[in-house]
């Protein structure tokens, strides 16, 4: 009891500093955009093509900093697998999925798996993009995980798509170096924007990173649910 | 109340309350999620300095007069890498507990005896 007042008590006093620090030194919504924020702000649409400056940012003003994440949570993923490789299966009573559960997944899942991709191809255009919209498939595929007792993806086909979707990525990054001089640089034409057709290599990348972090995660839940 | 107070407030209390919980928990799962507390509250404080009063998202569409200004973009990419590493960082955990309780046989740290030394 004692060592959580005295816990508390440190705890608190940091959170104190911090937020006098933080509230004195970076008064709120005061700040005005520039440097490379109000580059991004004023020139990104003509310079990119996407009406979503998140987007250009993340998968090229910084797509180094993105291939960089894209390579942790392939080793968090393969990390698991290794991690969970030995681990003995359990004989444990689980209990019958409902039928109202059963039947509603089965015609849920493909709903899902449209709407997350829906999310990917207009990431240049809506917020999300690759990242969420594989989150939404992985959901999908968690939602069968639970409800269905025979559902099984076959773990090769997930570590093709995974190994492909990262490959191609690169080749996309090497493309801008060999065309444009620049690693991941914009080669394709920019289009009109606000239309799904625009915005040079952002959907390409955005669907390939859906496709990637879509696998990436059902591998997870699937080595979570085997274990 | 101004935005200040609640947005720094509640992203340092996320923390605050992160740190409490991993430092004084006794089960592994309950400290990975202080953990996450944690690294939810820092994002929210990321995105709370992007803040431009007035401003909304940067996403721009057919009738730019509705844009005056908006807020920082950088701060909301920045954060978009740092939940997918959070995401990482909970799985590798999680694997790591599950690996623990099957070898010892207890999520406990007070009943880890090899842990001490």
């Amino acid at each position: 009891m004692i060592r959580k007042i005295i816990a508390f008590l440190v705890v608190f006093y940091f959170g104190y500093i911090l937020y006098s620090f933080i509230a004195v030194n970076f008064p709120f919504g005061e700040r005005p955009l520039k440097g490379v924020a109000a580059h991004y702000v004023d020139k990104g649409i003509e310079e990119e093509g996407a009406t979503n400056i998140v987007t250009s940012i993340v998968t090229l003003y910084r797509g180094f900093d993105t291939l960089g994440e894209v390579t942790v949570l392939f080793l968090a993923a393969t990390g698991l697998g290794l991690l969970l490789a030995g681990m003995k299966e359990e004989e444990k009573e689980k209990p019958e999925p409902t039928l109202i559960m059963e039947t509603t997944t089965r015609y849920l899942f493909p709903l899902v798996l449209l709407f997350g991709t829906y999310i990917f191809i207009h990431g240049h255009l809506t917020p999300g993009g690759g990242f969420p919209a594989g989150v939404v498939i992985a959901t999908g595929y968690f939602m069968m995980f639970i409800a269905q007792k025979q559902f099984k993806p076959s773990e090769y086909l997930l570590s093709a798509t995974e190994s492909f979707a990262g490959t191609l990525y690169v080749i996309m990054g090497l493309l801008g170096l060999a065309l444009a001089f620049s690693f991941l640089a914009n080669v394709m034409p920019l289009g009109v924007p606000n239309t799904v057709f625009s915005a040079g290599i952002i959907p390409v990348i955005y669907i390939i990173i859906g496709f990637k972090v879509g696998s990436e995660m059902t591998g997870i839940l699937a080595h979570l649910k085997e274990a | 109340m101004n935005g200040g107070l609640l947005f720094y407030g509640s992203s340092v209390f996320l923390m605050v309350m992160g740190i409490f919980i991993a430092i004084t928990g006794k089960h592994l799962i309950k400290i990975l999620l202080g953990i996450d507390l944690f690294d939810v509250g820092l994002n929210l404080l990321i995105i709370s300095f992007g803040y431009v009063n007035g401003g909304t998202a940067p996403i721009f569409s057919k009738y730019p007069h509705i844009f005056k200004n908006v807020v920082d973009p950088v701060p909301q990419a920045l954060v978009l890498t740092a939940i997918v590493i959070g995401v990482a960082e909970m799985a590798m955990g999680l694997a790591i507990v599950m690996k623990i309780k099957e070898k010892f046989g207890t999520c406990n740290i007070a009943k880890l005896k090899e842990l001490k030394w």
